[in-house]
C-alpha cells in the first residue's frame, strides 16, 4: 500500500536533500571538515566562504556519549538482571512501570532539571572533589564550570537508561529456563548462574542494545544543548565546557548566513550518518547473531 | 541454535561464602534500580516543587506579559502551539502508519516490506534535529515557519514510531479470528477493517498515543521550523509557532529568576501534559490482550 | 464494551483543556494580562508585526511594546530576542518586519538586503546602552580594570583572579587565588561587537589574533546564548567574569568593573556614564557608528542599538503600525528606558531618527 511506500520516500528525501545541500560544503572543506578545529562561519549568501571544521564538536558529541554509555550500560544491565532474576512477578511489574516512565520525560525538561537543580545540587559537589582530588590527571582538571561533559553525560545517562533496560531484559528473558535450572541444579548461586549463564548468552543482545542507547545519546540535543556549556575548542577536562553536533545546530540555526545554514546542514549529515551506521550496526548484530531462542529481538 | 558448552564457572570457596557474595550482588542490582528510581523521583518531585507555586490561572490563560524581568503572564501560547502542532501531527502520522502497519502484516512477502520494516526501525533513530534541518531545507526556505512545518517535522518523528507498534500490534490479532472472517466470504480489505482492526484497536490506540506523547515534548525540530510566537497563533502557515518545549527551553538558559518560574512552570504543565497521555495510553493498552 | 470507559477518560482531559483554551482565546488580548491599559482605544491600528534581533535592548523593546500596544490594543507586536546576528539574518531572509542589532548592518549584508527586498534599508537607533564588565567575586566590591587586562583575561594570558594585572589596579582589594572562568556569547551578537570593537580600537593583540564582530573565534570560555546564558553562566561560576548588556547584570545581582577611559578616568556603567559615552561624537547620514576613544566622565565600551526597516514592502496596515510603534517610542519611551538603565538618544539624533522612521515604507 502506498502508506508503506510512504516511510521509505520520505526517509529517502531526508537523506537526499540534506546530502545535496550539505555537498559543497563538504567539497570546499575536504577532509578537514572532520579533523579541524576552526568553525568560522562566512558571511556570503551565493558561496562557501568560512572554514567550516567539526572535530570540536565530534569530539563533544563523542565524549558526553561514551560519559552516557559507561554509566549507563552497567546501571541497566543491573536493573535488567533484578527485574529477570530477582524480582518476583509482582514486584517487577511496577517497577518495569516505572522505569519506562524515565524514557517518557521530555528532553527539555531533562535539561531544565539537570541545569537548574542536578547539576548544582547533586553533581557538582562529588565533581569538584575529584577535580580537587585527582586535578592533576587532565581529564579531571578544574575548574569545574557550570557546564560541562560531565554534567551533560550523567543526564544523558539517566535518558538512555530506560531503552538499553528494555532490551537487555528482552534478552535475558529469551535465554530458556531449562539453562537457569541446569545451572541451579548444579549447585551455583543466583549470582553464579547470571554471571555464567544468562549475561554470557545475552553478550549480542547486549552489545545490540548498548549501540541502541549509544545511537540515542548521539542524537540527543536539547538537553545537552542546556548542560554542555558552548565552547569552541577542545577542552580534555571532562569538567570544562564543550559542544555537541546536535547542540551546535540548535543554538546557532536562527542567525546562520545561508552559506552558514548549508555549514549545519553538513553537520546534521554528519550525525546522521553517526548514528545511522551505529542503529544498522546494532539491529544487524541483534538479529543475526543474537538468536537465542531462535526469535528475533526487538 | 545450539546449546553452548559452556563451563559453569562456580566462584570458589565455600558454599556459604558463594552464597554470601549472590546475595551481595543481589543487594548491587537493587542499588542499580535504586540509581534509576532516585532521578525519576526527583524529576518529578523537583519539578512538582518548583512549578506548583507559579502554576496558577494566570499562567495557564495568558501569554507573554512583555517583561522578561517580572512574573507573570503565562504560556498559553505555548499550549496552543504544542496541542495545535500536535493534532496536526496526528492526524498526518497516525493514518499513514496504520496503513503501513497493515501493509507490512497482509503483505509481509511483498518485495517492499523488508526494507519498509528495516527502515522503519532506522528511521526511529533518527535525531530529531536532523529531521528539523530537513523540513527546514524543503519546506522552510521555501514557505517560511509556522504551525504547518512544524506539524510536518513532529509528524515525521512520529511516523515510525507508530508504523513499528501498530504492526507489532496486528501481528498479535490471532489467526483464527482472520481465517474465520475469510470463511464467512469476507475479502481481504473486509477483513482487515471489519475483524483486524477493530480487535486490535486498543493496542493502536496505546501505540498512536504514546508517540504523540513523545511529540509533544520534542523541542529541537521546532526551534528549526515553528521559530518562535510571543502570543497565541492560529495561523496555519506563514509566521512564527511556538510551542510549550520552546518556550521552556528558551526561559530556561535566561538570567533572570522569574523566566526560571514560567519555565519551571511550563514544564510541569507539559510534564502533566505528558504523563497523562502516556499513563492513559497503557491504561488502554490494558483493555484488551491478545497473547499469541 | 470497555472501549466506551477508555473513550471517556481520553475525552474528558482533552475537553477540559479544550474549554481552558477557548476561553482564554475568546475572551482574552493576545498582549497578556499586567500592566498594559486597557481603555485605549488608540486610532484603530490593526495589524501584527514580527521582529526579531538583538537581546541587548530586549528588556527595553518589551516594555516599550507593551506601553504603546495599551494605547494600540490592536496592534500585536512581538519582539523575539535571538540574537543580533538572528536579526539581520531574518531581516534579509524577509521573514521578519523589522530587525534589531547592536551591530549596524554591514556593506555587504545592506546589499543582500535591499537585494531581497528591492529597495532600501533603513537603520533607527533607539537607544545607548553600556556593555558592562560582569563578574562573580565573593568579597570583591569595585573592581577596576582597563583595556589591557581585559584583553589579556579574554586572550587567557590571566588566569587567577590575584594575578599582578588586575592587582595593580586595584590597590585596596583582597582578590582570592582563584581561576578566572571566561564567559562569552555562543551565539551572534551585537553585546560582542560593541565589546570586541573596543578591544580591537584598542589592543594590538587582540585585533591580531582575535578581530572584531557578532561572532568570533573566543580563544578561551564558556559560551552562553544571548546575553541571558552569559549572566547566568557569570552567576553560576565562582570567578566567573564576562561582558553583558548593563540591565542584565543590574537585574543578576552581578558586580561590574569600573573601567578606565581614553582620559585614565576609572567610570563605572551608569545611566549617565553611558549618556556622557554618547556626547559629541559625529555621526554619519546612514545613522550608522561606533562609539569609541570615549573620555571624560564617559563609560568607555558603550554603543548604540538600532531598528531594521526597509522603505518598500510593507502592507499599509503593518508599515502604519510599525511608524506609529516607533515614534510612540522614540517619543515616549524616554522614561522606561532609563528606569532600566538605558541612556536615551538625545534631542538631535532623536530627530534623525524619527525621520528614517517616517520613511519607512516611503516607496509603497
Amino acid at each position: 500500500m502506498l502508506s508503506g511506500a510512504a516511510v521509505l520516500v520520505v526517509l529517502g528525501l531526508m537523506i537526499g536533500s540534506t546530502t545535496l545541500d550539505s555537498l559543497p560544503v563538504f567539497f570546499s572543506q575536504g577532509i578537514s571538515f572532520l579533523t579541524g578545529t576552526n568553525w568560522d562561519p562566512g558571511a556570503s549568501r551565493t558561496e562557501i566562504t568560512g572554514t567550516y571544521q567539526a572535530w570540536v564538536f565530534i569530539y563533544g558529541t563523542l565524549v558526553t556519549s561514551l560519559i552516557a554509555i559507561v554509566i549507563a550500560l552497567p546501571v541497566a544491565v543491573g536493573i535488567a538482571l533484578f527485574l529477570t532474576e530477582v524480582a518476583g512477578h509482582r514486584l517487577a511489574r511496577p517497577l518495569i512501570y516505572m522505569v519506562e516512565l524515565l524514557a517518557a520525560v521530555p528532553s527539555v525538561i531533562y535539561g531544565l532539571w539537570g541545569l537548574h537543580f542536578f547539576a548544582p545540587v547533586i553533581l557538582k559537589p562529588p565533581a569538584n572533589a575529584v577535580s580537587d582530588a585527582l586535578g592533576f590527571i587532565p581529564i579531571f582538571a578544574g575548574p569545574v564550570i557550570s557546564f560541562n561533559f560531565f554534567f551533560a553525560g550523567v543526564v544523558l545517562a539517566i535518558m538512555i537508561i530506560p531503552i538499553i533496560t528494555a532490551l537487555v531484559r528482552e534478552v535475558f528473558t529469551a535465554v530458556p529456563d531449562t539453562d537457569r535450572q541446569a545451572g541451579f541444579a548444579l549447585g551455583a548461586t543466583r549470582w553464579e548462574v547470571m554471571r555464567s549463564i544468562v549475561v554470557p548468552r545475552s553478550r549480542p543482545g547486549i552489545i545490540g542494545a548498548t549501540m541502541l542507547g549509544l545511537g540515542r545519546a548521539l542524537g540527543e540535543t536539547i538537553a545537552v544543548a542546556l548542560l554542555i556549556g558552548g565552547g569552541t575548542a577542545i577542552n580534555f577536562s571532562i569538567f570544562q565546557q564543550g559542544e555537541t553536533i546536535a547542540a551546535k545546530i540548535v543554538n546557532t540555526f536562527q542567525e546562520s548566513t545561508p552559506e552558514g545554514i548549508d555549514a549545519l546542514i553538513a553537520l546534521g549529515v554528519t550525525l546522521f550518518a553517526m548514528t545511522i551506521v551505529i542503529n544498522v550496526a546494532a539491529r544487524l548484530i541483534v538479529r543475526r547473531l543474537g538468536d537465542v531462542s531462535g526469535e528475533a529481538v526487538a | 541454535m545450539t546449546t553452548a558448552h559452556m563451563p559453569l564457572r562456580l566462584t570458589t570457596g565455600s558454599g556459604r561464602r558463594r552464597a554470601r557474595f549472590s546475595r551481595f550482588m543481589t543487594g548491587v542490582m537493587a542499588v542499580a534500580v535504586l540509581l534509576a528510581l532516585i532521578p525519576l523521583l526527583l524529576i518529578i518531585g523537583v519539578t512538582v516543587a518548583k512549578g506548583l507555586p507559579a502554576l496558577n490561572w494566570e499562567f495557564l490563560t495568558s501569554t507573554f506579559n512583555h517583561s522578561r524581568r517580572e512574573a507573570g503572564g503565562g504560556y498559553l501560547h505555548g499550549l496552543v502551539g504544542t496541542l495545535y502542532m500536535g493534532g496536526l501531527a496526528a492526524l498526518m502520522s497516525i493514518p499513514m502508519g496504520i496503513g503501513a502497519a497493515i501493509f507490512l502484516t497482509e503483505f509481509p512477502r511483498h518485495r517492499l516490506s523488508g526494507p519498509v520494516r528495516f527502515f522503519s526501525d532506522v528511521m526511529t533513530g533518527v535525531p530529531s534535529v536532523f529531521v528539523g534541518l530537513f523540513v527546514y531545507t524543503i519546506l522552510v526556505r521555501q514557505i517560511g515557519f509556522g504551525t504547518f512545518v512544524g506539524a510536518l517535522s513532529l509528524a515525521i518523528i512520529m511516523l515510525p514510531i507508530v508504523v513499528r507498534s501498530s504492526e507489532e500490534v496486528l501481528r498479535l490479532v490471532p489467526g483464527e479470528l482472520k481465517r474465520a472472517s475469510y470463511a464467512l466470504g469476507a475479502t481481504q480489505w473486509q477483513t482487515v477493517f471489519g475483524v483486524a482492526l477493530p480487535t486490535a484497536a486498543p493496542g493502536l490506540i496505546t501505540g498512536s498515543m504514546l508517540a504523540v506523547a513523545r511529540a509533544l515534548g520534542e523541542t529541537a525540530p521546532l526551534v528549526l521550523t515553528a521559530l518562535a510566537a510571543q502570543s497565541v497563533v492560529i495561523d496555519f502557515q506563514g509566521g512564527g509557532q511556538t510551542a510549550l518545549p520552546l518556550l521552556i527551553f528558551r526561559e530556561a538558559r535566561g538570567a533572570f529568576e522569574a523566566g526560571q518560574q514560567r519555565a519551571w512552570a511550563g514544564a510541569l504543565e507539559l510534564m502533566m501534559l505528558v504523563l497523562l497521555l502516556t499513563v492513559l495510553a497503557r491504561l488502554v493498552g490494558r483493555q484488551s490482550r491478545y497473547r499469541g | 464494551m470497555k472501549v466506551n470507559r477508555t473513550w471517556v477518560r481520553t475525552a474528558l482531559p482533552l475537553a477540559v483543556v479544550g474549554a481552558v483554551v477557548l476561553g482564554a482565546c475568546s475572551g482574552g488580548s493576545p498582549s497578556g494580562s499586567g500592566s498594559a491599559a486597557s481603555a485605549g482605544t488608540g486610532s484603530g491600528l490593526s495589524a501584527d508585526l514580527l521582529g526579531a534581533g538583538a537581546t541587548f535592548p530586549d528588556p527595553v523593546y518589551q516594555e516599550w511594546i507593551g506601553g504603546f500596544v495599551g494605547t494600540e490594543p490592536g496592534v500585536n507586536i512581538t519582539y523575539e530576542p535571538i540574537g543580533s546576528g538572528g536579526g539581520v539574518e531574518q531581516f534579509i531572509a524577509q521573514s521578519t518586519d523589522f530587525g534589531g542589532s547592536d551591530a549596524f548592518m554591514k556593506d555587504d549584508e545592506i546589499t543582500a538586503a535591499e537585494q531581497a527586498r528591492g529597495c532600501s534599508v533603513l537603520h533607527i537607533p533607539t537607544v545607548f546602552g553600556a556593555v558592562a564588565v560582569a563578574y562573580n567575586l565573593s568579597g570583591v566590591e569595585g573592581l577596576t580594570l582597563n583595556s589591557d587586562t581585559l584583553v589579556k583575561i579574554f586572550l587567557g594570558g590571566i588566569t587567577k583572579w590575584n594575578d599582578p594585572a588586575i592587582a595593580a589596579l586595584n590597590p585596596g582589594a583582597s582578590l582570592p587565588d582563584e581561576d578566572v572562568i571566561v564567559a562569552h556569547r555562543s551565539d551572534g551578537s551585537g553585546t560582542t561587537s560593541i565589546f570586541t570593537t573596543y578591544l580591537d580600537h584598542e589592543s594590538a593583540d587582540w585585533s591580531s589574533q582575535v578581530g572584531k564582530g557578532k561572532e568570533v573565534s573566543w580563544p578561551v570560555g564558556v559560551g552562553g546564548q544571548g546575553n541571558d546564558g552569559v549572566s547566568a553562566a557569570i552567576a553560576q561560576n565562582d570567578g566567573g567574569i564576562g561582558y553583558v548588556e548593563l540591565s542584565y547584570a543590574i537585574e543578576n545581582g552581578l558586580s561590574v568593573a569600573s573601567m578606565v577611559n581614553a582620559d585614565g578616568n576609572a567610570i563605572e556603567p551608569t545611566l549617565e556614564s553611558t549618556a556622557a559615552a554618547a556626547d559629541g561624537i559625529t555621526i554619519p547620514d546612514d545613522l550608522r557608528f561606533n562609539i569609541l576613544d570615549v573620555g571624560g566622565d564617559g563609560y568607555p565600551i558603550a554603543g548604540a542599538t538600532w531598528i531594521l526597516a526597509y522603505t518598500c514592502g510593507y502592507d499599509a496596515a503593518k508599515a502604519d503600525a510599525l511608524k506609529a510603534f516607533l515614534t510612540w517610542s522614540l517619543e515616549n519611551g524616554d522614561s522606561i528606558a532609563e528606569s532600566l538603565l538605558y541612556a536615551p538618544i538625545g534631542d538631535s539624533l532623536q530627530a534623525r531618527s524619527l525621520a528614517n522612521v517616517a520613511r519607512i515604507n516611503e516607496g509603497g
